[in-house]
């Protein structure tokens, strides 16, 4: 260990030395404002120090975590996702009485697990980040110990997560055993002339990390966890935990992947092995993941759970663009997780908002007539919606464009036109909760009616709006929305950055 | 040819109407008087400024006769701003005379929405208007574009709008007639997105460049599998839209659930869009493929006249008589474009107008009928002529109007494509003429049945009030108008249509 590796790992440092704080702080103060100005300021510190260190290039430290501007994009993408969910969390949590700050311990725990997980490149590292994120999220998603379901929702998490790590493990040691390499970046290439074992190994792994990403089949945990966690806590996992695995993933096969036109190079490269097979197992997981989320998110009358459906086939989408396996596919999946990123996040926040202090908003009968109650966070959801559903003037479309883009610049025709089908079938379902929040509504009060009034976000002006949102959780969820539609009108500088970032990443 | 003031006046005609209805739904009070007021103006000033370069244009350009010639510069003005230049995509508008005439028609159909909801929309008026306003930019939005990308843009911009109005303003069954409405237009739409992607991959495969200009993907060489392929895949989205016979389901109930200015957008403009589509876009980029395809086009075209039309005559519900009517009448807009004549296309382009005018004044027509009885019911009707004559004489002139009578520009234009489809297909001919056959019988049978014979109910009716008035009869001035003197209409479109014709041909010979 030298200093130079320390600096290089700054962020995870002020991320580790952080949470000990708020777990301090919480445990000898009980003060929530403290614990949550501490936990914004290790995020913030841990955002600016990737970003600083974006600019330094690629290096490794310790010979198990590399960093290069897809990393330290990951980062911000990681870190500003959790910093999302705080603000979220803090404006449910201050409503419920005896909270001390010990959740945002867990929660910047996880984020720094989730940090390690994307800059991994070895067994150890990987397993250590993704047992770091995993564990910490067992206790945000039974955080609620009053609701049956919450406990449920960790118990089966628990279950579930842990299961999938004695795959991962398990495949990790045939692997091992089989290539006697631990590197993640010769898993991808792995396969020709070895064998049953390595590629056994690799399916193994393949699993457990299916069931991070909850892309059918390894989806069941999906809508159980997602009910039964707090709301921001969902919009945590939907985001955050599958946006690190989907960067690990990315970086591990795109070696593999790059230059050599996707799936078909990589066919070519192990024709004959079981491993040749690994690219059509992709394929058909994606096609089953946007075909299974959203068939069962259209009978859903649970706002949450119909969004764990979608998410596992957003999961879907960002597997075709995976599949393309170019330079391009790269910079389809960092854009499209940003704009999953704000818009899932954004999604969650707005529930967080509707919810009280005990249950989520969740059933679809709770939006009815939002337009009128609430209008600011109706139209921030409706925002959020559209843009899950890939319409113009939102983030979305463009995701879907540039992720079409390059899933047909590699010629994967059937998955382009899935993806157009299940492109059509999810609006369907977001067009549902959309019109319920806008149905019953009858027009702006006579007496109350002033947008301009209302602009002070839930001033409370308007009759039934009693709640008042928080102003910074407000000001997160306008700042969510006008990323959103921002990058539905303007997408060219971020795409533009992304590719700066990928090409001297790759 | 360039419009003096700059080709940025193009912008105009989607920023102002998009800038009406957010503004109009941000300061709009309840009772709407103010939202109504802008959109009304903000497509009224589209108007005008369709007009002044309507004159414009036609004090420069003379084209006399129908001759196919070679399409030079096609374009009266044209904007290009860069947008997203990594992906080769750009914020680029073309004004030529086909998009000019639709750019008009979008303006006068607007201000006739936003006058036929004046009382009968009461509740969310502020957001009704939006929502107006929303997809009046899409709309002109697709009129004008010409990078690809931008006019898949606005071409999914137009549905969440429209959705909103049927869903949220229409009668009895509008949650199921909004659902269908968006399923099939957003899968259509998504095809052609994948047929587009596909063909500025192909395009960047074979040049390098990555570009979704109409002009640059124009003459990318695909195989001829390939282009069947996208061509088709533009053909869904546009035929779901215009619509062509098997995929009109959509149409009847959303023209009949949605409100009366939902109903006259979607049949006055919305339609169009479909026709525009297929003369913009899918037979100039494959005109081979669309050569290949027309034979099926054109029977489709013929099934849709002949099945709109009876179906028309078996309704009886007053709007889903004018909704199917609709199927009948553009099954000529696709009959025309797909002989690919110089009269048969020009006739699909004013039949394109004259069907938006006339079937929008229709719509309002009904409307205003169903705002004073509550009922659409044709059976419950009958004899209304002698309490309202000012709406019976509209509803007389709009009925004939549906027929094709002389003296109407829906004649002129029916007569150019049956003339133009001869040469083509005497047996296509022959069958879409018995089209006009029927459309005697519903049209007649629309009209007497509610207006003439003994009142089968006793109905208490006001007479048209002076907006309802003036708006009809200045549609039926219009179609009377352009009806003795199509020329300016011809004039203006018929360089695009000779363009378009010029490619097909070119096509044939290579």
């Amino acid at each position: 260990m030298n200093a130079s590796d320390l600096v290089g790992i700054l962020p995870l440092v002020i991320l580790a030395v952080g949470s000990l704080l708020v777990l301090f702080a919480a445990a000898f103060t009980r003060s929530l404002p403290g614990s949550f100005l501490l936990t914004l300021a290790s995020l913030v510190g841990s955002i600016a120090a990737s970003v600083a260190l974006g600019a330094r290039g690629p290096f490794t430290a310790y010979g198990i975590l590399s960093f290069d501007g897809f990393v330290w994009f990951g980062f911000v993408l990681i870190l500003g996702g959790t910093l999302f969910a705080a603000v979220s969390s803090w404006a449910v949590l201050r409503r419920r009485a005896g909270e001390g700050g010990d959740f945002f311990f867990l929660l910047l725990l996880s984020a720094l697990g989730a940090c390690v997980l994307a800059a991994s490149t070895a067994f150890a590292s990987f397993f250590l980040g993704l047992e770091l994120m995993s564990v910490s999220l067992y206790g945000l998603i039974g955080w609620r110990r009053e609701s049956g379901l919450g406990t449920e929702a960790a118990i089966k998490y628990l279950v579930i997560a842990g299961a999938s790590s004695a795959f991962l493990l398990f495949g990790m040691g045939l692997f091992y055993a089989a290539t006697g390499t631990m590197d993640l970046a010769r898993m991808a290439a792995a396969g020709a002339g070895q064998g049953l074992i390595a590629p056994v190994g690799l399916g193994m792994i393949l699993v457990g990390v299916g069931f991070k990403l909850a892309v059918v089949p390894f989806h069941l945990w999906t809508p159980d966890i997602y009910d039964g966690a707090p709301a921001p806590v969902t919009g945590y996992i939907a985001t955050v935990s599958k946006g690190a695995m989907v960067v690990v993933l990315a970086r591990a096969f795109a070696p593999a992947m790059v230059g050599t036109g996707g799936v078909s190079g990589l066919m070519g490269d192990g024709a004959g092995t079981v491993s040749s097979a690994f690219p059509w197992v992709f394929a058909v997981i994606a096609a089953l993941s946007m075909f299974g989320g959203n068939i069962l998110a259209l009978r859903e009358r649970n706002v949450k759970r119909m969004l764990a459906y979608s998410s596992i086939a957003h999961l879907g989408y960002v597997l075709v663009a995976f599949l393309a396996g170019q330079a391009d596919a790269l910079r389809a999946i960092a854009f499209y997780l940003v704009v999953y990123f704000a818009t899932t996040l954004g999604a969650f926040a707005v529930i967080a908002e509707l919810s009280g202090p005990e249950e989520d908003a969740d059933d679809l009968d709770s939006y009815r007539g939002l337009a009128a109650r609430r209008p600011w966070l109706a139209a921030a959801l409706t925002a959020m919606l559209l843009s899950l559903g890939g319409l113009p003037l939102t983030a979305g479309f463009v995701g879907k464009f540039v992720i079409l883009r390059a899933g047909l610049g590699a010629q994967l025709w059937t998955l382009a036109v899935i993806l157009a089908v299940n492109g059509t079938i999810s609006i369907f379902y977001y067009l549902k909760v959309v019109s319920a929040m806008f149905r019953g509504y009858v027009g702006h009060g006579a007496a109350a009616h002033s947008p301009v009034g209302a602009a002070a976000t839930g001033s409370g002006a308007l009759a039934g709006a009693r709640a008042r949102v928080p102003l910074l959780a407000a000001a997160a969820l306008a700042v969510l929305t006008l990323i959103v539609v921002i990058l539905g009108v303007f997408p060219s500088p971020l795409l533009s950055f992304i590719g700066t970032l990928t090409t001297s990443g790759f | 040819m360039a419009v003096s003031g700059g080709a940025w006046v193009l912008s105009l005609f989607i920023f102002v109407p998009l800038a009406a209805g957010l503004v109009s739904w941000a300061l709009g009070r309840s009772n709407g008087g103010f939202s109504r007021w802008l959109t009304l103006a903000a497509n009224l000033f589209n108007l005008c400024l369709a007009a002044v370069l309507w004159l414009g244009a036609a004090g420069t350009v003379t084209l006399p006769g129908l001759t196919p010639s070679a399409a030079g510069s096609q374009w009266m003005a044209e904007l290009s701003w860069p947008w997203i230049p990594g992906l080769g995509i750009g914020f680029s508008l073309g004004l030529d005379g086909l998009s000019l005439t639709m750019l008009a028609l979008t303006g006068l159909l607007g201000a006739m929405a936003v006058l036929s909801g004046w009382t009968g929309i009461r509740e969310r008026v502020p957001f009704f208007h939006m929502n107006l306003g929303l997809v009046l930019a899409g709309i002109n939005g697709v009129f004008l574009a010409t990078d690809l990308f931008l006019f898949v843009f606005f071409w999914e911009l137009m549905l969440i709008p429209m959705y909103f109005l049927i869903d949220l303003w229409g009668h009895e069954n509008r949650h199921k007639a909004a659902v269908k409405f968006f399923l099939f237009t957003q899968i259509g739409g998504l095809l052609m997105l994948v047929a587009v992607i596909a063909l500025v991959v192909l395009h960047a495969m074979a040049s390098g460049t990555w570009t979704f200009a109409l002009k640059d993907l124009m003459g990318t060489v695909v195989s001829p599998v390939v282009g069947m392929l996208l061509m088709l895949g533009f053909f869904a989205a546009f035929a779901v839209k215009l619509p062509a016979f098997p995929l009109h389901t959509w149409l009847p109930d959303a023209h009949t659930e949605a409100p009366t200015a939902g109903s006259v957008i979607l049949a006055g403009l919305l339609l169009k869009t479909g026709g525009y589509g297929l003369i913009r876009f899918a037979v100039p980029l494959f005109p081979q493929a669309s050569r290949a395809f027309a034979p099926v086009a054109i029977a489709l075209a013929v099934a849709g006249i002949v099945y709109g039309g009876v179906m028309a005559f078996s309704q009886k519900d007053m709007k889903r008589v004018v909704a199917y009517t609709s199927v009948s009448h553009l099954g000529f807009v696709l009959l025309g474009l797909y002989a690919f004549t110089a009269q048969a296309v020009s006739g699909a382009v004013l039949q394109m107008v004259s069907h938006g005018i006339s079937t929008g004044a229709l719509f309002m027509l009904v409307g205003t009928l169903q705002d004073r009885i509550h009922t659409r019911e044709l059976d419950r009707m009958g004899g209304l002529w002698a309490q309202v004559p000012r709406m019976g004489a509209a509803a007389l002139v709009l009925s004939m109007a549906l027929v094709g009578l002389p003296g109407l520009v829906n004649f002129v234009s029916e007569f150019l494509v049956l003339v133009g489809t001869w040469p083509v297909s005497p047996v296509a001919t022959v069958l879409a003429g018995l089209g006009l056959v029927v459309a005697t019988i519903y049209a007649l049978r629309l009209f007497q049945s509610a207006f003439h014979g003994a009142p089968r109910e006793k109905w208490t009716l006001t007479d048209l009030d002076p907006r309802e008035t003036g708006t009809l009869f200045l549609a039926i001035a219009l179609l009377v108008f352009f009806g003795l003197y199509p020329l300016p209409i011809l004039h203006m479109v018929q360089q695009s249509v000779s363009g378009v014709l010029a490619l097909v041909s070119a096509g044939g010979s290579v």
